[in-house]
């Protein structure tokens, strides 16, 4: 066991409810980087896992694990060991270098469209969608995990500013619905 | 003066707000100017130039004359639309642009000067002498002319910005908007209708319209209703589209806060990005005022907007009303006021063939030639075939005729067209893609031709959308003729007031032509007709045609101006919602921030990192004595300092370390796994773009370090490498920064304190890795210095990286060590002649720094070719040399040769980077100096003109510590 103590990006925030909706740290296992090597397929590692290699703008999730496409030949395999891909894939761990966030709620879609740029109404981006987009400055990478769910994953280090982004959108959305 | 049973507000409902300091009460449903009118106030603002009373003259967002100020607070905010502001209860507002009250306006004497104040008075006056202009001129006139004033404090209210798609942006919500909402929400497209005013309905909420049998305002209450249940129609009200752009998009600002006294937290407004497959312009028409003498007194107002007052406000605009109009449609105003009980004194009609049925008093070839009453309209002189009369009263109502609301078609330099039929501009067919100007908007004036446009529109909308319309069944509406004879100023010898906002006139106008700015782009700017606030919404036309008359042109030749965004004003503070102060850019913390902060570190910004300056202790009374501390500890004892900014790649794949040769200058193939090795990177011009070590991790796997600076920079050009050049290669590049925290330990006892927290003691030569167990955590050990001496890197996976920090600092402690900020850490470098951005700037190359000889002749890299242009080496480039001086230097600093004058001409170099040493016990430079290498011992003379000051220096060696790198081997 190791004795030095682990502490999340945002270790200690708890949620924050506004209007409904939920925003909240999310703590994954692991996150490693996942980019084929010449000439090699995933395919049948992947199966064992129950996943496929994702699509551009796309998630797949299976048994508590994901792989999501992160950009040009590269996806992020989320909860789930990589091992199985040794020497078919360039490996990295990533678990520590991403603050992962989540939002669920009926305020979700229009808080983060306040954020990105993206058109992200149901019909276009629906559930498995994903996009490496801009959450106003900060790079990022966005899911679509349900009709009222999104993962957002933004470098540990702008997890503060992260959060208070998306904060600040809701709080607005709170506002106006009192008016 | 209200009206019993008239107008769509709600009775029930007072509200109170203050005027310029006095208490008035109006109705839930009032905007500022109806409020004020109803109060009887109707004197509002002075105008721009000569300080004239005003009132209100419309009842829209074009409103030239009702600019007040809003006060919230110890806020603002100027040129706030009284015509636009809803009163809400303790609205505080007050007139502007006049001092020291709206009655007794002491620059109202610009008004007397009036004939010296004549279009180009500033251009022809104030040219001499020229100095004068800045310093004098400027803000005299700055001061006499304008209009509202701002607090001169943040506006640290919350605004919010937005982005909206949808299939269908409906703009404006008129018959026409209404109609062609309706259509296609009902075939299924994903429909924004957006709105300016507060209610949706656009004229049918002031005119008395019969649609399908109902009144004009049930009409729309129910379309509505039926819109606003459906989940595939957003509709936003007090929302302005403010801009036509590029691929579909809309820029749109919407009234969020400023109409309630709301909660807090409330966003005053939000700036919207709306991207829309298809466009509908359904914004409609304004109508345009006649030039008259004194026509812009208090009391005179345009005809329709009479009619907003009397049927929406319910608001008699006067007690003895008269009405002044080219057009049939005026006589609508008149009948309503009738109807209501008010007086019509008289209707005065240009026509001399139109009908006279009204009950009143109507001249027919008749033009109103003159007004009275200082404060507010008393009297009109109106000439007609029996010659001139006096009529009293004190509302005159006018219609010139109506221009299409057409701005947003001119956004993307589409150009409108002359229509004489209406006698107005109209849009040009495709001047914006996918948008269709439908009803009034492109002159279709009559409720039943803009009906069936709406719905026509919303058809081809449809089936561009591949979506069919349903059957549609359009309802019967007035169709009446619009009968207009045009008539744009009537001739006279007093002014006559084309832009109220900016105070031009006819005679402006025409003396402009006859000084032979004729064109009307030349008018605009020597006249500033159109520069106001309302952008010439209602002087636009009638300028240019006063313009064509002077110039012997017809109004097609002569043109027009164009249009730009926004269509009404938009406040910065909402397009830049959110980017306020700090807002402005993500801050980026490491994982030692909170550990430092409790240390009392000053945290400076570096990039968007928070880094620790110094780690002051007690009694240090200066950052200097904190820092030479911190030096003397690393020197000594040993430091801890967080260096997780620095930019860490990890490259793989089989060709990784081929990639590695020719990114950099110096061969990677060759470094064996488990060490690293200092690398330099060119841009494909040659010149330096970063350094940093690069260390093998394996066969086909490297990590990259680069400086914090150019981190994002590197892997940019990493990946842009990668696709251009070798794109077949099996190589991976990808950021690991973030993934860890690492620490740099150095100083004489870095060994020792690294070992107490290692899992198992470790040996490690200079420019060694391997990976290590940190109280059970997998971590990675470097050694590599950027101090000079004995110094390591331990990396541990980030989560872990505060608990390491705040354990490898307590454990310094205890051996005289502690931990060290970016100051000392510049010490440190600058003794050991390390250079960073500061040297390495993007304008010198590895000559200028060197490391020509990192350039390996054996192989290829980017940027090798390009340095070995001419010019690029050789003794007349600046050379990086060290500096040496008794007294202090700056960075920035120039230097001459002994005995030069310390002139530009004379300039043989600069100064980069400067420290006080503590260990050499002088103050220490990094500079380029021509040909510098060759000038080692020389004493030189550095002159930094804007500090003052000028010191003999010794050209000397970079590094100053440790020249043989003993200690960084020990």
């Amino acid at each position: 066991m190791p004795n030095l103590i682990a502490k999340s990006a945002l270790s200690g925030q708890a949620p924050l409810v506004l209007v409904g909706t939920t925003l909240a740290e999310l703590v994954p296992e692991r996150i490693t980087s996942v980019a084929p090597l010449k000439g090699q397929s995933l395919d049948k590692a992947l199966k064992i896992l129950g996943l496929s290699f994702p699509a551009p703008n796309r998630f797949v999730e299976a048994a508590g694990a994901m792989i999501v496409w992160t950009g040009r030949e590269q996806a992020f395999l989320i909860g789930a060991s990589g091992e199985g891909l040794t020497g078919l894939a360039a490996l990295t761990d990533q678990t520590d270098g991403w603050a992962v966030l989540t939002l669920q709620g009926p305020k979700a879609e229009a808080a983060l469209m306040r954020l990105y740029p993206l058109d992200l109404r149901l019909a276009q981006f629906g559930v498995g969608r994903a996009a490496r987009a801009p959450l106003n400055h900060m790079s990022s990478v966005l899911m679509r995990t349900g009709a009222e769910g999104f993962t957002v994953m933004v470098f540990r280090s702008m997890a503060r500013t992260a959060w208070h982004e998306i904060e600040t959108a809701l709080k607005a959305l709170a506002a106006r619905a009192l008016v | 003066m209200r009206v019993a049973g008239k107008g769509l507000i709600d009775r029930d409902t007072t509200i109170g707000f203050r005027f310029d300091g006095r208490d008035y009460v109006g109705f839930e449903g009032d905007t500022l100017a109806s409020a004020l009118l109803a109060n009887g106030v109707r004197m509002v603002g002075r105008s721009f130039k000569y300080h004239r009373p005003r009132g209100v003259l419309t009842a829209g967002s074009e409103e030239p004359n009702a600019l007040v100020e809003v006060l919230e607070g110890g806020q603002q905010t100027p040129n706030v639309r009284a015509t636009v502001q809803e009163i809400y209860p303790g609205l505080e507002a007050r007139s502007q642009n006049r001092w020291p009250s709206l009655k007794y306006d002491l620059l109202s004497v610009n008004d007397l000067a009036a004939p010296f104040l004549s279009a180009g008075f500033y251009y022809k006056t104030f040219m001499w002498p020229r100095a004068f202009w800045e310093k004098l001129y400027e803000p005299v006139i700055r001061r006499a002319a304008g209009l509202g004033s701002l607090s001169g404090r943040h506006d640290e209210a919350v605004y919010e910005k937005a982005f909206a798609f949808c299939d269908l942006l409906v703009i404006g919500a008129g018959p026409t908007g209404l109609m062609a909402a309706l259509v296609a929400a009902r075939a299924g497209a994903d429909v924004i209708l957006a709105d300016e005013d507060a209610r949706m309905g656009g004229r049918l909420l002031s005119d008395t319209t019969v649609i399908g049998g109902v009144p004009g305002g049930e009409w729309a209450d129910g379309v509505l209703a039926e819109l606003a249940a459906m989940p595939n129609v957003r509709l936003m009200t007090r929302t302005t589209v403010t801009g036509a752009y590029d691929h579909g998009t809309y820029g749109a600002l919407e009234r969020v806060g400023l109409h309630v006294a709301g909660p807090a937290g409330l966003p005053r407004e939000c700036f919207w990005r709306i991207t829309a497959a298809q466009a509908i312009l359904a914004s409609g028409a304004m109508e345009r005022p006649i030039a008259f003498e004194n026509n812009d007194r208090p009391g005179i107002m345009l005809a329709s907007a009479a009619r907003s007052y009397l049927n929406r406000f319910g608001v008699a605009p006067g007690r003895r009303v008269t009405v002044f109009a080219n057009n049939d449609d005026a006589r609508q105003t008149a009948r309503d006021l009738m109807a209501a009980g008010i007086t019509v004194a008289a209707i005065i009609d240009s026509r001399p063939d139109a009908q006279a049925d009204e009950e009143c008093p109507v001249y027919l070839g008749a033009a109103v030639t003159g007004t009275k009453g200082r404060q507010g309209l008393r009297q009109i002189s109106v000439r007609h075939a029996g010659g001139v009369m006096q009529i009293d009263t004190d509302c005159l109502a006018m219609s010139g005729g109506w221009n299409p609301t057409l701005h947003l078609t001119c956004h993307m330099n589409g150009r409108p067209v002359w229509n004489d039929a209406v006698s107005a501009f109209v849009p040009s067919d495709g001047a914006v893609p996918n948008l269709t100007p439908a009803g009034a908007a492109r002159g279709d004036f009559s409720t039943d031709a803009c009906l069936r446009g709406g719905a026509e529109a919303a058809g081809k909308a449809l089936a561009a959308l591949g979506k069919t319309a349903g059957d549609v069944v359009v309802p019967v509406a007035e169709n009446a003729a619009y009968a207009l004879q045009p008539l744009w100023a009537v001739p006279g010898k007093g002014r006559a007031w084309l832009d109220f906002a900016n105070d031009v006139t006819v005679k402006d106008v025409k003396l402009s032509a006859q000084e032979n700015f004729a064109s009307v782009e030349h008018m605009k700017r020597y006249t500033t007709q159109g520069m106001a606030p309302d952008q010439g919404k209602n002087s636009n036309v009638g300028a240019l045609a006063v313009l064509a008359d002077a110039t012997g042109r017809g109004i097609p030749q002569t043109g027009t101006t164009t249009y730009r965004p926004p269509f009404s004003p938009v406040s910065i503070a909402a397009m830049g919602a959110g980017g306020r102060a700090s807002g402005f850019a993500p801050q980026r913390f490491m994982t030692s921030h909170q550990a430092s902060v409790e240390r009392h570190a000053p945290m400076i910004e570096a990039g968007l990192w928070y880094r620790p300056s110094y780690f002051p202790r007690p009694g240090e009374a200066t950052w200097r004595e904190a820092c030479d501390r911190e030096v003397n500890m690393v020197r000594g004892a040993v430091g801890v300092c967080d260096v997780s900014t620095l930019g860490k790649i990890d490259i793989q794949g089989a060709d990784a370390a081929r990639f590695l040769d020719f990114v950099y200058t110096n061969t990677f193939s060759t470094l064996p796994v488990g060490r690293a090795r200092y690398g330099l990177m060119l841009r494909e011009d040659g010149l330096v773009m970063d350094d940093g070590t690069t260390t093998r991790l394996g066969d086909a796997h490297f990590l990259m370090t680069t400086t914090t600076a150019a981190a994002g920079l590197v892997m940019r050009h990493l990946d842009f490498v990668q696709q251009a050049f070798c794109a077949t290669w099996d190589v991976h590049t990808i950021s690991v920064t973030e993934a860890f925290a690492q620490f740099a330990i150095a100083g004489p006892k870095a060994r020792a304190l690294l070992n107490s927290v290692l899992d198992a003691p470790v040996d490690l030569p200079f420019m060694g890795c391997c990976d290590v167990g940190v109280q059970g955590v997998q971590a990675r050990l470097f050694r590599i210095s950027f101090s000079g001496e004995e110094g390591y890197e331990i990396a541990v996976p980030a989560r872990f990286g505060e608990a390491l920090f705040r354990d490898l600092v307590a454990r310094a402690e205890t051996m005289d060590g502690g931990p060290y900020g970016m100051e000392a850490l510049n010490v440190l470098r600058i003794e050991k002649g390390f250079i960073t951005h500061a040297e390495i700037h993007g304008r010198t190359t590895a000559f200028d720094i060197g490391l020509e000889k990192m350039i390996s002749a054996k192989k290829d890299c980017i940027g090798k070719v390009a340095a070995m242009r001419p010019g690029l080496i050789g003794p007349e480039r600046e050379q990086l040399v060290g500096l040496k001086a008794v007294m202090a230097i700056s960075s920035g600093a120039h230097l001459f040769t002994k005995g030069d004058a310390a002139e530009r001409v004379n300039d043989q170099g600069y100064v980069t980077s400067v420290c006080y040493s503590p260990t050499v016990g002088a103050w220490l430079g990094l500079g380029f100096l021509r040909n510098g290498r060759a000038r080692h011992g020389e004493v030189i003379r550095l002159v930094d003109h804007l500090r003052d000051i000028d010191v003999l220096c010794e050209v000397c060696d970079p590094v100053f510590h440790d020249k043989e790198g003993v200690k960084l081997r020990a």
